[in-house]
């Protein structure tokens, strides 16, 4: 095959870690992977963290990040084997032939430099071209990536632009030196939903424009579907499935591809209303301390016992301000709360120990949520001492049950935090919470740390909790999956206003409001040719530009 | 005005600010004391009169705010007061010393920085491999070494034992540079190592932290060699932090001087501070602990303003 | 305790020699520390032995020699590191208890008290330390106790800087907040929530300000601000020897000796600490 841009053949990579008290030792992170991908074709690399995908990305470039070494196999690109190249060659390559675009380009960016410089000095230096032919073609760049004002935008510094508009510069910074293959490592992952599909489009466009060849590196499956020929499916460093974008989405092989196809495809009913809420938020105005601006304007909800009311927003939207209200860490200027019939305190001092039991909350990040000195049986027991006086053996029958209801057997008592996984983490901050006996828990964000199928894990199991506890959610996410796959009741919230409220099935059938249809047409969908239709009929531009 | 001035104004105003609050401090701590000043420094066979004396000279008898307000605008003027060990005047008797010490200490800087900054790259760039763990062995034991033994170590090994130059540093003004500076060139080398292992320490941390950056990582992938991604991308970066080592170490340095001077009898403030305490001098003490402060306080300062200005978002606001 | 690594079974063994001769001095000083015993600046055994003496000595009564006016230097040695341990030790405790407690209670209390509290150790910290000690000393009496005093409540600064910082770390955590959320009492979060998390990098500390204590009292002492004679310390033994040196004889240098193998041993357990700490806290290190 002539047209073979690269030919990657058996490629395994290594690294040193250093686990805590025993000695450093090598491992093996990826085993054997192969795979060719042809010039001005995408071939989208996905897996969950873990999976390898981002080392082979940049083993394309014979880089190897931290202490990551390429271990054995051959990586071809045009026509000669990287991994055997002296250092001079490879410098030829990183920057001229192949390049990189990461997650995060905010700190890709150096800070001291202006972006023109940034963006031009790969070409200049690799003379592919001389600086007013560079500076011209990033402006040309610019312009077709959507840039406003393409013709000045190089004169700003990194942290003058937003975070759609950087990340859109460091593909112009890519493709500035004409390059044959650009490595995209998740480059849409760290942006809010309705910018990603912008930036999604620009890369897409660029890519399509310049005939150059990618690498799409994600862990969304609905993103890579939108622009690559091909996928890899990778797991642990393995290879679990290879085949067109097509076969991949529509016709799947392997029962772990099948499963990433079909997350977040929970089904729940929603619950009608009962007679009275279990929580009920009005009219609430808040603001932090030493600002000059309402972070929340006049927002009003209600909860239904055993319901899950689901807070949807970007980020900056209030959402999680007003999970901080609703606690009594931040006391709101105006409005009030009522909880299981009583009014809530706005402070949490003033606040009775009936109020702070029955009301719980998890957090997004499991691994700061728990003391790491702690062992899960003191983290699980500490409510139920605090609260209930549970001692000895009653405590312990208890804590046991709660490790079983959250699926973890009795093995885990004297583990710490340290030695669990990041479900197994949220899973224990779910059962400290349960152990309270709440009527409602506040979940601020809980799967958006982990893997898409660790989270439906959560989401199922808070799903089973919910029918046998009986207990209200108040469900914070930015996810829109999520919220469709739990909620009973929705928030849309933007620029810290309830922007669209009611049940689930109203708030998400049309007439909408031009926002929920810009956030809800901008969730990607496990579809071909989703990002076409999408971009055909939006009305309002994304809140990130 | 900009962010970046109106910080560094303000930075300014919060070192004048300080500077202030200390001259109360070393004011109130050489005053307010359990017994009487005037028994404590001439010791209890002391007659009467020269007790009701030197209280007079104190002015003990006026109100203590009274008296740190004519002693802090007496020194604003440049009137530092009068020894009262042998009642010349103070100012006169810190001039030439001053120079003294900061002709010591700008040898010892102009010596100990550009090499603490070519070792601590050094360090980066062999990290992990023997050149670093070897320099951070002499630093744990350069840091173990209160810096007076370092100096008679020396002494003995460079003065004594080889004979290469003298091991006391007496320096006048009818010397010629040569001379001054052979006479000290040991106080200046023990000035420098006590110096060396923090600063070299701290630029390999500081450096270090901006190479692990992930525009260091883009660099690289742009396919620079080297010295291009030093020399384009860390650099501007670690001006700032590499500038606060600097300041920090050389107001160590300041503070380093009192004892080496004393070690090797060189005529500046150090020497002058200490004799003065063991003499009970009050107002000399009072006036070296104000100008140490002053230029400890200044150094600071200086490392704090650079940093401001040097930080791209300040200087280039939204 | 399994695994300790070399380095730290080194420093703890050492740390704990010096510490048990200080204990035991008079037990195992040949001679008193006052006690002339011979001629000035006799040469040492373990010169004679290595056969680096100066001419014409051929044997010796005593290990290290005898010092300036002839009293035998391995018992002033002795007693001396007594003086300095003795000093450093509860400088290093008023210091650390001090400074942690505020430190802590600055960090969770936050508001005013805090305030007050940090711009007072800011003021402090802005005079050198040294500077600092010789202006309070230059109108103090010069006692023992006294310099315990200055030099435990100079140093407290540092380690309340570093207390806070550690607590106030700690104390945004999640998990401080969920403790928080439960209506724990301050006394759980501080005992239980934070003082777990905070002790590691604190004891290494610890070892750092006693380092810190022993040079500092050497250092006053050898200026002559320190321990009076005919008390001995390392630094005096210095200040009492060092116009030796221009004769070519190195007693002077002994105590340089003593006081880097003590700090060098004591900073290899401080940095086993920290770094069985780090270790500790898993994937996120």
């Amino acid at each position: 095959m002539s047209d073979t841009l690269v030919k990657v053949r058996d490629l395994k990579i290594g690294a040193t870690v250093y686990p805590p008290g025993e000695k450093p030792h090598d491992i093996e992170i990826v085993h054997g992977v192969s795979f060719d991908l042809a010039a001005g074709k995408v071939l989208g690399l996905i897996g969950e963290s873990g999976a390898g995908k981002s080392t082979i990305g940049l083993a394309a470039m014979a880089y190897g990040r931290g202490g990551v070494r390429i271990t054995g196999g051959e990586v071809w690109v045009n026509g000669r084997d990287i991994l055997k190249s002296g250092l001079g060659d490879v410098r030829k390559l990183r920057g001229g032939e192949v390049t990189y675009v990461s997650q995060s380009a905010a700190a890709s960016f150096n800070p001291a430099k202006k972006i023109m410089e940034q963006v031009t000095e790969a070409a200049i230096v690799q003379g592919k071209f001389g600086r007013k032919e560079a500076e011209d073609r990033a402006r040309e760049l610019f312009a077709k990536l959507g840039l406003p004002d393409p013709d000045n935008i190089g004169e700003r510094y990194p942290h003058q632009v937003s975070g759609g508009q950087l990340q859109r510069c460091m593909t112009a910074l890519a493709l500035c030196p004409e390059p044959d293959l650009v490595v995209f490592d998740e480059p849409t992952t760290a942006l809010d939903v309705t910018t990603q599909i912008d930036v999604l489009k620009a890369i897409k466009e660029a890519i399509k424009d310049t005939g150059v060849a990618a690498l799409y590196i994600t862990h969304d499956l609905a993103v890579v579907a939108q622009v690559s020929d091909d996928i890899m499916v990778l797991r642990m460093g393995d290879t679990v499935e290879y085949g067109s974008v097509d076969q991949i989405i529509n016709n799947p092989q392997e029962d772990y591809t099948k499963a990433l196809v079909s997350v977040r495809s929970i089904e729940h009913e929603e619950k009608a209303p009962t007679a009275e809420p279990v929580l009920s938020v009005k009219n609430i105005t808040a603001r932090y301390k030493g600002t000059k601006f309402d972070v929340l304007h006049d927002v009003s909800v209600d909860l239904y016992p055993g319901q899950t009311l689901a807070v949807v927003g970007e980020s900056g939207s209030g959402k999680s301000t007003l999970a901080r209200v609703i606690t009594g860490l931040l006391p709101p200027r105006e409005g009030e709360i009522s909880f299981a019939g009583r009014k809530l305190s706005p402070d949490l001092d003033g606040r009775s120990l009936e109020d702070l039991r029955e009301l719980q909350m998890i957090y997004q990040m499991a691994d700061v949520a728990m003391n790491p000195r702690q062992t899960v049986g003191t983290i699980i027991g500490r409510p139920l001492e605090f609260y209930f006086g549970m001692r000895g053996a009653e405590k312990r029958k208890r804590i046991l049950e709660l490790l079983e209801e959250i699926e973890l057997g009795p093995e885990f008592l004297d583990r710490y935090p340290a030695e669990l996984s990041g479900g197994q983490k949220q899973r224990v901050c779910i059962a400290r919470s349960l152990a309270a006996k709440p009527k409602l828990i506040i979940c601020d964000e809980v799967t958006s740390a982990l893997d898409p199928l660790v989270a439906d894990g959560i989401l199922k199991l808070l799903l089973d909790l919910q029918k046998i506890e009986d207990v209200a959610y108040l469900f914070i996410t930015h996810d829109l999956a999520t919220v469709k796959a739990i909620s009973d009741n929705i928030a849309v919230m933007y620029q810290g206003k309830v922007q669209r409220y009611g049940g689930k099935t109203e708030v998400l059938t049309p007439p909408f409001d031009d926002y929920t249809d810009l956030l809800l047409s901008s969730v990607p969908e496990m579809k071909l040719g989703w990002l076409e239709e999408v971009i055909a009929h939006r009305k309002m531009e994304s809140a990130g530009n | 005005m900009g962010p970046a001035l109106k910080l560094v104004v303000q930075r300014v105003a919060l070192g004048l600010l300080l500077l202030l609050a200390c001259s109360v401090l070393i004011f109130a701590g050489t005053m307010i004391l359990p017994g009487d000043v005037a028994q404590s420094i001439l010791g209890q066979s002391a007659t009467p009169e020269a007790l009701a004396n030197l209280r007079e000279e104190l002015g003990v008898n006026d109100p203590p705010v009274q008296r740190y307000f004519e002693w802090l605008f007496n020194a604003l003027q440049g009137d530092l007061g009068t020894a009262l060990t042998n009642g010349r005047s103070i100012t006169e008797s810190i001039g030439s010393r001053l120079g003294n010490t900061l002709f010591l200490a700008f040898w010892a800087a102009v010596i100990s920085v550009p090499l603490a900054i070519f070792l601590g790259l050094l360090a980066v760039r062999y990290k992990d491999r023997w050149p670093d763990k070897l320099i951070s062995a002499v630093t744990l034991a350069s840091i173990s070494i209160p810096e007076f033994l370092i100096g008679y170590l020396l002494m003995y090994l460079v003065a004594v034992k080889l004979r290469w130059f003298p091991s006391v540093s007496m320096i006048n003004d009818t010397m010629s540079l040569g001379e001054k500076l052979s006479a000290i060139a040991i106080p200046v080398a023990v000035l420098t190592l006590v110096v060396l292992a923090h600063m070299m320490r701290m630029t390999r941390a500081a450096i270090l932290n901006v190479m692990q950056s992930a525009y260091i990582e883009t660099a690289e992938l742009k396919g620079l060699n080297m010295f291009q991604v030093i020399a384009r991308h860390a650099f501007p970066n670690a001006i700032a932090p590499i500038v606060n080592v600097v300041m920090l170490n050389l107001a160590y340095l300041v503070v380093g001087v009192v004892v080496i001077e004393v070690v090797f009898t060189y005529p500046g403030m150090g020497q002058y501070l200490v004799d003065h305490v063991s003499k009970r001098d009050v107002p000399v003490v009072q006036a070296c602990g104000l100008i140490f402060a002053a230029v400890y306080i200044g150094l600071n300062l200086i490392a704090d303003v650079v940093s401001i200005l040097s930080n791209p978002r300040l200087r280039h606001p939204k | 305790m399994k695994n300790i690594p070399v380095s730290a079974m080194i420093g703890l063994f050492l740390t704990a020699l010096y510490f048990l001769t200080a204990l035991f001095a008079p037990l195992i000083a040949p001679y008193g520390v006052a006690e002339v015993v011979g001629d000035v600046w006799e040469p040492s055994k373990v010169e004679i032995l290595l056969g680096i003496a100066p001419e014409g000595f051929t044997e010796s009564d005593y290990w290290l020699g005898t010092d300036n006016i002839g009293r035998d230097l391995l018992s002033r040695m002795i007693y001396g590191g007594r003086t300095t341990i003795f000093i450093a030790t509860p400088a290093t405790i008023i210091s650390f208890t001090t400074g942690s407690i505020l430190g802590f209670v600055a960090a969770v209390l936050g508001g005013w008290f805090d305030q007050v509290m940090s711009r007072f150790v800011d003021l402090i910290m802005s005079i050198p330390t040294l500077i600092f000690a010789l202006v309070v000393l230059s109108v103090m009496p010069v006692t023992i106790p006294m310099l315990i005093i200055v030099m435990g409540l100079l140093d407290a600064t540092r380690v309340y800087r570093l207390a806070r910082a550690v607590a106030v770390d700690i104390s945004v955590m999640d998990y401080v907040e969920a403790a928080r959320l439960r209506g724990e009492k301050l006394a759980w979060i501080v005992f239980r929530e934070i003082l777990p998390n905070a002790l590691s990098p604190l004891v290494a500390e610890m070892g750092l300000r006693f380092i810190f204590a022993v040079l500092f009292v050497s250092t006053l002492s050898f200026l002559g601000l320190g321990v009076q004679p005919p008390e001995a310390d390392w630094g005096g033994i210095v200040k009492e020897n060092k116009d030796g040196i221009i004769y070519g004889i190195p007693a002077a240098l002994i105590p340089a000796f003593a006081i880097a193998t003590l700090a060098i041993s004591v900073n290899l357990v401080a940095d086993w600490v920290l770094n069985r700490t780090t270790s500790l806290k898993g994937g996120r290190g």
